[in-house]
């Protein structure tokens, strides 16, 4: 491993440990870079967490590193004090049980919806939704 | 570019008593959703659930197929 990526790990590592809700993701909260980002940042805005976000998409290699520490291939991943959760299904998932709410502490807020916070119709192509958070 | 059969049969291959239903999202041959039911999967995490299905196409996931939504149930 080049030392490069060597760096790349440690400040991955690092930032999951300094961070209690971080999430790895392409774009950012506010520009994000593909659907299912969007949706789980939706998500936990919905709850009203705050969270730490990395956008993995300027270097190749932070998606390398990451995927590698946390034996998962997608983008997003979303981590609670140091723990991988899961990505955007499973938070998504997560969020319609309650458990996220749990996991992360808070109140799910008073007459949440039953369903995960949507940016898009289901089936539709995940690259619209950006558009559709726009509109 | 793999298709929904293709998707659905590599599953239920490599997952025994598996029962995959896989849909193309969009009709591009890349984003695509599976839901997946499995008996081992009662004994596995969520997280666990994923990467079981997930190890079925290794460094595929993120390469030809950009996306792959999952939903999993432990039943047979």
């Amino acid at each position: 491993m080049s030392t490069v990526e060597q760096q790349i790990r440690e400040a991955i590592q690092e930032a999951i440990a300094e961070n209690e809700v971080i999430l790895f993701m392409k774009g950012t909260p506010e520009a994000p870079r593909c659907g299912f980002s969007a949706r789980t940042v939706a998500t936990l805005e919905a709850l009203g967490t705050q969270f730490a976000a990395v956008d993995i998409l300027p270097d190749p290699r932070i998606r390398q590193e990451l995927s590698a520490l946390s034996n998962w291939p997608t983008i997003p991943q979303l981590f609670v004090r140091g723990e991988l959760v899961g990505g955007c299904d499973i938070v998504s998932e997560m969020y319609e049980t309650g458990e996220l709410a749990g996991v992360l502490g808070v109140e799910p807020p008073a007459g949440a919806p039953e369903e995960a916070p949507v940016a898009a119709e289901a089936g539709a192509p995940p690259l619209s939704i950006e558009n559709r958070l726009d509109s | 570019m793999p298709t929904t059969d293709e998707l659905k049969a590599r599953i239920e291959d490599a997952i025994p008593g598996a029962r995959a239903d896989v849909v193309d999202l969009t009709g591009g041959g890349d984003h695509f959703r599976a839901v997946v039911s499995a008996p081992e999967f009662a004994e596995l995490s969520r997280i666990e659930q994923h990467r079981r299905v997930y190890a079925v196409f290794g460094p595929e996931i993120g390469g030809p197929i950009h996306a792959l939504s999952l939903e999993t149930r432990a039943e047979a």
